[in-house]
């Protein structure tokens, strides 16, 4: 005797689309291709800077002066910020939950501090490339 | 053993995930300054060079760049198998491998500067 148990049928390719949680699952999920993209500028902007020859240092940073990549940066400053930064800053309290003696810190407080030292780490680093 | 390397795995992504999280924003607005044609002075060849030459600026290059490297190798497996791609053994290899590589390259330029 077997049984059969329902198995509802679900798209594998597209089941994202059934639900607004999910497109901003799926939405928040592709920001590692962001990710991986810009650990390979950086690669090769790090290859450009070990060839010691400060021509083709120059080369990559002229290479970046177009209009596309302008558009394309700006673009993915402002996804990354949405679907990494903010998204990593709002799971903060939930992936590591404070508790002072017996009560629990609150999550906003946990956020408000994750802001401040991305805040304070971004001119950190500005500062550190000379930005002023 | 199974759950030392899960471990190992995982720590390595929420590492590279909060790294990422908060430098990311800057790193991408330092290459839009410089696709807008205002490189900051600090990314002129020499003053460049002589951040990464520091032994500081290695260790916290090469940081930035391993930790991120794992942490998209890791969810980049994930996005795979959440677009319908069954092959999980295939493609967890291959991007675990390609962010090995990836980090020895960078260990490797690091260290000719």
């Amino acid at each position: 005797m077997s049984r059969r148990p329902y198995v509802r049928p679900v798209a594998r390719a597209t089941w994202y689309m059934r639900q607004p949680r999910y497109r901003i699952y799926m939405l928040r999920e592709v920001n590692c291709i962001l990710v991986a993209f810009y650990c390979a500028l950086m690669l090769a902007a790090l290859a450009a800077l070990a060839s010691g020859q400060p021509g083709r240092w120059n080369e990559f940073l002229s290479g970046q002066q177009h209009t596309a990549w302008m558009v394309f940066h700006a673009f993915s400053l402002v996804y990354f910020f949405v679907f990494q930064t903010m998204a990593w800053f709002q799971l903060a309290p939930k992936a590591m939950p404070l508790q002072v003696g017996e009560t629990l810190v609150p999550a906003a407080a946990i956020v408000a501090a994750h802001y401040l030292a991305w805040i304070v780490l971004t001119l950190i680093v500005f500062w550190l490339t000379g930005v002023f | 053993m199974a759950i030392a390397k899960k471990a190992l795995v995982w720590g390595l992504f929420a590492a590279g995930g909060t790294l990422s999280s908060f430098l990311f924003p800057a790193l991408i607005a330092l290459f839009l300054l410089i696709s807008s044609g205002h490189v900051p002075d600090g990314l002129a060849y020499d003053a460049a060079r002589q951040m990464a030459a520091s032994w500081l600026g290695k260790v916290v290059l090469f940081g930035i760049l391993f930790l991120s490297l794992w942490h998209a190798a890791h969810r980049l497996r994930v996005v795979f198998h959440d677009f319908g791609v069954r092959a999980d053994g295939v493609i967890a290899t291959t991007l675990y491998l390609l962010a090995a590589l990836a980090s020895v390259l960078t260990a490797a330029l690091l260290l000719m500067i």
